[in-house]
């Protein structure tokens, strides 16, 4: 009846944002909501297996806060300059993670957090390859990436 | 509709101006940066914050400022906000990755290269050299 429970619902929301709470409007949208996800299901894309999705709006609030935080430290690095002995750099981390889903949101998080861009994915060893505006401590970067994100993003998607 | 500003509280002003401001800001700053670095990798951090906090700020600042002045919930900003948040990265990962392409075919320095040859010619694991 309904391939993707979160794709539905987050359809009937954005619909009554746009055009307003009434009832019409929820019996309308929801139509659309449950349409769109049929079609959705027949471009037959890899299931996301969400486990334990009450983590993530616990994932969401650690996202949030870290990317305040590099906001004001990529702002202060724009305005001030670089500190002596840093730079920029690639990075290559290894990941445990397989997920496509869990990927494709780990790349989205890294990509959208001022500092630090997502290149590219190398699946034949599952390794991921960054760009990282303040270079302080390889290995910092990577333990910050792999307890932060990747543990919690392991536990959500199964 | 237009609501005139200065129907507001004060608390409810610099709660908008504070939030208005520091959007700006930041989307300011991001553009000075994508002005001022000197790598083009280093150039694709500094637009982030006007995509981040830059119309995260503007965004609250909308909220509350149509919420306040037309005295029910203003929430569907939240809309753009998300938008922005997954729309942008994939530009941006577009981008870094047609550098690095480029990068790599030309040889330039300081770029990684993870094989001497390119991804679809390394041997797999599992390949048997005599076999082929």
């Amino acid at each position: 009846m309904l391939p993707y429970p979160i794709l539905t619902v987050s359809l009937i929301l954005m619909w009554l944002l746009l055009s307003g709470f009434t009832l019409g409007q929820l019996v309308m949208g929801s139509l659309v909501a449950v349409f769109a996800s049929w079609a959705m299901a027949s471009l037959r894309p890899d299931k996301p297996k969400l486990k334990k999705w009450w983590l993530l709006p616990k994932l969401f609030f650690i996202v949030l806060f870290d990317i305040i935080l590099s906001n004001i430290a990529v702002a202060m690095l724009i305005i001030r300059g670089r500190k002596k002995g840093r730079k920029a750099g690639f990075l290559t981390i290894p990941l445990e993670l397989k997920d496509r889903t869990a990927l494709a949101l780990l790349a989205v998080i890294l990509t959208s957090t001022p500092g630090s861009v997502w290149l590219e994915y190398d699946s034949y060893d599952g390794s991921i390859l960054m760009h990282v505006l303040d270079l302080e401590e390889e290995e910092q970067w990577v333990a910050t990436i792999k307890n932060r994100y990747e543990k919690l993003l392991m536990e959500i998607f199964a | 509709m237009i609501y005139p500003a200065s129907d507001l509280s004060l608390p409810i002003a610099l709660a908008v101006a504070f939030f208005l401001l520091l959007g700006a800001a930041l989307a300011l700053i991001g553009a000075i940066g994508f002005l001022r670095l000197p790598t083009f990798y280093e150039r694709l951090h500094a637009p982030a914050l006007g995509t981040s906090w830059g119309i995260g700020g503007i965004m609250l600042a909308s909220m509350i400022y149509f919420t306040a002045a037309s005295s029910s919930l203003v929430v569907h900003e939240i809309l753009i906000g998300t938008f922005v948040t997954f729309t942008t990265p994939i530009t941006f990962m577009l981008l870094a990755r047609a550098a690095l392409h480029r990068d790599r075919t030309a040889r330039s320095h300081g770029v990684p290269r993870k094989y001497p040859i390119g991804p679809e010619e390394r041997p797999r694991k599992d390949d048997d050299p005599q076999a082929s």
